[in-house]
């Protein structure tokens, strides 16, 4: 292997002179402690690296050793329930041997080697294999079959196979042979780099939401199962709540949670609370279904950068098994923060607020592996992608919010002013969209409601003209405005109420089901009808608002449990008695 | 590969060029990034600094105590072949150290039971344990709106002039009262380029109250080298750490004034010519930041606890400055302080709605503080907000202008500021707290108590409302 010897250090990144050639993105060995590093440039006789770890005592003179290949994550049973750090090295492990503070220059395997697996065949020898062709099987969890696959220079003829029984990673399981006649050993570890890819059968657009149980999410701005999505947020609008809760709740089999460059008390809750949840729907701890990982803020930037590769690599091999994975990455702006530091580090010409030139096209990359494809065995499966975006001063229009809305289609504002209420998710129903709508439609209409999107459209409306309305408002004051649109100021208010709001700490509330979610939006738009007959008939719209019916109307997503048709025709009938006995002067009793 | 060791490196000379604090050295090979260095002037005084950049034979050391006073010809440098490291052990509590960590209080040196790197490695997330343990503050915005727990980073986001000082040290007071742990308590407290005044005060209310052997000071004043700055927080944790980890004490560390470590961070990377990001702060500050923050926590089996309250100053009162905003996006949470509430004369001066405590959720609730403690605090959030919209249009088109319900809410918000905010230096237990506010509730109409529901209006709000008309 090729050799260097460093002649220049500046924190994370290095130059070296070379004897023997690197290649761009070759993973290498750095000084005696054998850190970790990778090659970002190349000129001469001199070697560029950044180091995925803690540099300090680093000294010109150390040798910088190329490992021939580029940076890879390990793949095989073993990964779900793991937390790793953002070149896979496997966190708790670590913590066993080596204590409580991340050590330096050390390492064990990201997956144990001496674990057994029941693997179970599911061909016989003596059968055609193509690439991607599913071999055997082992049962990981409850929930998830860990599917063996036949790798990409494996394509052949399946020579042996190994009988039922249980394997350790390394062992073989099976053996092919190419019609060139190179005999190939499968086993259940394998390897695949970070940075490209895997491939696939076909690529679809989105036709089934992604189901994540919160209201304004599905019901008002869904994302497709292999679309993609930002979350762009000021500190303390709730980016990370959000995060864990579609982590908990959405309906994805598979859930990568990245934790880039964000906090370290944030890692260990979702590791305290993870195993204590259930799947619902198979009963098991919902840690069984989730590999995080994690590169803290205050861990070395270099790995931040790799972290969020690493993270989606394996998403697609799970992907490429046949399921539905969804990659919360939160942040992609400490992503890019960590491309600025090492762009700024090696003196590259910076463009917009110092971030390199090639932050748009490292963004288009990383949103476009999400996709709805067939896998080469032709299962379907996807990789969802929701990326929180974190911007400098909550502004939008910085670089990497912009750029990061340009390649996701759905876009989740969250807003200051809602977080600061309280009123969560803090997601801005007119700065927020989705450009999977038209797309998801027909599901919607499918769960049982053939209204939903005209619905949906009359609360989106209904919100859109609230915002004009208190703007004048704010200059003539409410009492000034006609009836009709008092009403739609009242409406709007009962809806956001209704809908919008969700109390992620309720039992009741905290995933709101498809089924409930239409069975909410239709009581809520029958009280719209209501109440806009009875303003018709001479009612002032502000009685509405003190009905103590109505209160029930916005509290519904607590108080009502499930999906329950009997509570929402108890609170249909409640609303049409209520509505109907303002006739009298419109002087409510309040309780 | 054998290097050039210790003999020959110590006394180096064949200094280049001196910039800013920065000191470039020539024939340095064999020294490593980050190694910690002396600077000896021609009476053999030394000065603490470290390697931060280097080349095959040159290197550039960061001087902590700054240049002044040195030459190019008669400087030498000793390398000291390890990072930056400090000797802790115990009977630190009770003195006052230098911004680098020396004594200056004219007692004995520390005996160190053991040498710690001052920048601290990283804890592992996987051996964190989530920080749940209710810290009762005395401060009713706080122990009721914004909980802290026990191994949180909370900062204060100020501005000047405003009493964030006396904030911090009410709270360092009031918490060290609290239960049976009081001898397990210990306070850092680290003046980061602030005035001599603020370090004395802070040192002399903890005195009144006898609760100076509970606390180590760390003083960077304003008038101390700038780049001593970079050192001051690092120190005091290390010194933390220790006393939460080897003594077992909940350490509550005070920051302050965490804008003159920023600025110091500014300085230094000028020097370097760094390509700066916003306003001239370095692009990695987020990270510099956050190697300090994230030294608050819990770890899994250690019975002690790192709680933090840096205090900054917003330049300008501007929150999206970035100084609170990269803070903020590290931080577990807020407290910001408000100029209009001060003014009023209200104290604490706490501007209720851009503050946060993350994990709040964790440390409050049934088992921990009281069952409907969250729902009063979403329900307080919900009207104050509302109350503070309302403000802002009744100052448009007048109180005349609002519907009798928004009349109630809007008086809500100023008898919360006068009754609920304001507390002097009056300590209120929680429970005394949240009676406050569920009086303040207990005067809305029930349409308004949407976070509440139907039991807890019943419990908390019906049951007040029959004792006052009694």
């Amino acid at each position: 292997m090729a050799e260097a010897t460093v002649t220049w250090i500046n924190g994370p990144v290095l130059r070296a002179r070379r004897q023997g050639s690197f290649h761009i993105k070759e993973a290498v060995h750095v000084g005696a402690a054998r850190l970790v590093g990778e090659v970002i440039a190349l000129r001469d006789d001199s070697v560029t690296v950044q180091v995925f770890e803690d540099t300090t005592g680093l000294r010109p003179g150390d040798l910088v050793q190329g490992l021939g290949t580029g940076l890879v994550v390990e793949l095989g049973p073993g990964l779900l329930g793991q937390l790793f750090d953002g070149i896979q090295r496997p966190l708790r492990a670590l913590g066993e041997l080596y204590g409580d503070l991340v050590p330096v220059g050390l390492s064990v395997p990201p997956l144990d080697r001496e674990r057994a697996w029941a693997f179970r065949p599911v061909l016989e020898a003596g059968l055609a294999v193509p690439v991607g062709a599913v071999i055997g099987e082992v049962q990981e969890t409850v929930g998830i079959v860990n599917r063996v696959l036949v790798p990409a220079a494996a394509a052949g003829t399946l020579e042996w196979i190994a009988e039922e029984g249980e394997y350790r990673i390394e062992e073989p399981v099976a053996r092919t042979r190419s019609p060139d006649g190179i005999v190939q050993e499968i086993a259940l570890l394998r390897r695949a780099p970070i940075r490209a890819p895997a491939p696939v059968g076909e690529r679809f657009a989105p036709a089934i939401p992604l189901v994540t149980g919160q209201r304004i999410l599905d019901t008002l701005f869904p994302v497709g199962k292999g679309g993609a999505a930002t979350l762009p947020g000021g500190f303390g609008t709730g980016k990370t709540i959000l995060q864990q809760t579609l982590a908990k709740w959405c309906d994805a089999d598979i859930i990568l949670y990245i934790g880039c460059g964000e906090r370290g008390n944030e890692m260990a809750s979702i590791l305290t609370e993870f195993p204590g949840l259930t799947d619902p729907r198979n009963g098991r701890p919902l840690m069984e279904r989730t590999v995080v990982i994690a590169n803290t803020s205050n861990m070395p930037v270099a790995a931040r950068e790799a972290s969020i590769y690493t993270g989606i690599s394996i998403a697609e091999y799970f992907r490429d098994q046949g399921y539905h994975v969804a990659v919360l990455a939160d942040s992609i702006s400490r992503w890019a923060e960590a491309l600025r530091e090492i762009s700024g580090r090696l003196e590259e010409l910076p463009a917009e607020e110092g971030y390199p030139a090639y932050l748009p096209s490292r963004l288009a990359e990383f949103f476009e592996r999400a996709g709805r494809v067939t896998t080469l065995a032709g299962a379907e499966a996807s990789v969802t992608v929701v990326g929180a975006v974190s911007p400098p001063g909550g502004d939008f229009s910085e670089p990497v919010s912009a750029h990061a809305r340009r390649f996701a289609r759905c876009f989740w504002a969250l807003d200051r002013e809602r977080a600061q209420a309280r009123f969560y998710p803090a997601v801005h129903p007119l700065q927020s969209y989705s450009g999977y709508v038209d797309q998801l439609e027909r599901w919607w209409q499918d769960r049982d409601d053939l209204h939903w999107r005209e619905r949906r459209d009359r609360l989106l409306r209904l919100l859109e003209k609230q915002a004009k309305l208190e703007r004048m408002a704010k200059i003539v004051g409410r009492d000034a405005l006609p009836a009709e649109q008092r009403l739609v100021l009242a409406c709007a208010e009962i809806g956001t109420e209704a809908i919008l709001r969700q109390n992620a700490y309720s039992e009741q509330d905290a995933f709101c089901a498809p089924r409930k979610q239409v069975a909410m939006l239709r009581v809520l738009c029958h009280f719209f009808d209501q109440a806009e007959a009875a303003v018709a008939r001479g009612i002032d719209p502000d009685a509405l608002l003190t009905l103590p019916v109505v209160r029930k109307l916005q509290r519904m997503g607590e108080d009502i449990a499930g999906d329950d048709p009997e509570s929402f025709r108890a609170l249909q009938a409640e609303i049409d008695i209520a509505i109907a006995g303002l006739e009298l002067p419109a002087e409510v009793e309040s309780a | 590969m054998p290097e050039p060791r210790l003999q020959d490196r110590l006394l180096h000379t064949g200094i280049e060029a001196m910039r800013g604090p920065l000191l470039f050295a020539r024939n340095t090979r064999g020294v490593g990034l980050y190694e910690s260095v002396e600077v000896l002037d021609v009476n053999d005084q030394a000065r603490l600094g470290r390697v931060v950049a280097i080349d095959a034979d040159n290197a550039v050391i960061e001087v902590f105590q700054g240049l002044d006073g040195l030459s190019l010809d008669e400087t030498r440098i000793r390398f000291l072949g390890e990072p930056v490291e400090m000797d802790v052990g115990p009977r630190m509590l009770g003195r006052v150290f230098g911004g680098s960590g020396q004594p200056i209080d004219g007692g004995p040196r520390i005996v160190a039971r053991d040498r710690q790197r001052i920048d601290g490695l990283a804890i592992n997330p996987a051996r964190r344990e989530v920080p749940s343990e209710f810290i009762e503050t005395g401060i009713s915005a706080i122990d009721v709106m914004n909980s802290l727990v026990r191994g949180q980073k909370l900062p204060i986001f100020s501005g000047s002039g405003l009493a964030h000082d006396r904030l911090a040290s009410t709270i360092a007071r009031f918490v060290r009262l609290r239960g049976d742990q009081n001898e397990q308590f210990a306070v850092v407290f680290a003046a980061i380029g602030v005035t001599f005044d603020t370090a004395e005060r802070f040192r002399r209310e903890m005195d009144d109250y006898g609760a100076l052997e509970h606390i180590a000071l760390f003083l960077n004043l304003a008038s101390d080298p700038g780049t001593e700055r970079l050192l001051t927080p690092r120190v005091a944790l290390t010194c933390a750490e220790y006393l939460a980890y080897s003594e077992d004490r909940h350490v509550l560390v005070i920051l302050t004034d965490m804008t003159n470590y920023c600025e110091a961070l500014r300085e230094v990377s000028t020097s370097h010519e760094e390509i700066p990001s916003r306003k001239g702060y370095p692009g990695y500050m987020y990270s510099d930041l956050a190697a300090i923050y994230e030294r608050a926590g819990r770890i899994r089996g250690r019975a002690g606890s790192v709680t933090q309250l840096p205090i900054l100053t917003m330049p300008g009162d501007d929150i999206t400055h970035p100084i609170p905003d990269l803070s903020g996006y590290i931080t577990e949470g807020q407290i910001v302080l408000g100029r209009d509430l001060d003014r009023r004369g209200v104290f604490p001066a706490i501007d209720l709605l851009p503050c946060l405590s993350r994990l709040m959720p964790e440390g409050i609730g049934n088992g921990r503080t009281h069952a409907d403690h969250p729902a009063l605090a979403r329900q307080l959030y919900t009207v104050y907000a509302q109350a503070q919209r309302l403000r802002l249009l009744s100052s448009v088109v007048g109180e005349e202008g609002l519907s009798p319900s928004d009349r109630i809410v809007l008086g809500f918000g100023t008898r919360m500021e006068e009754r609920f905010l304001h507390q002097g230096s009056e300590r209120r237990s929680l429970e005394h707290s949240m009676d406050i506010a569920w009086q303040l509730l207990a005067a809305l109409p029930e349409e308004v108590l949407l976070r509440l529901s139907d039991e807890q209006i019943e419990r908390q709000i019906r049951s007040r409302r029959a004792n006052r008309t009694e």
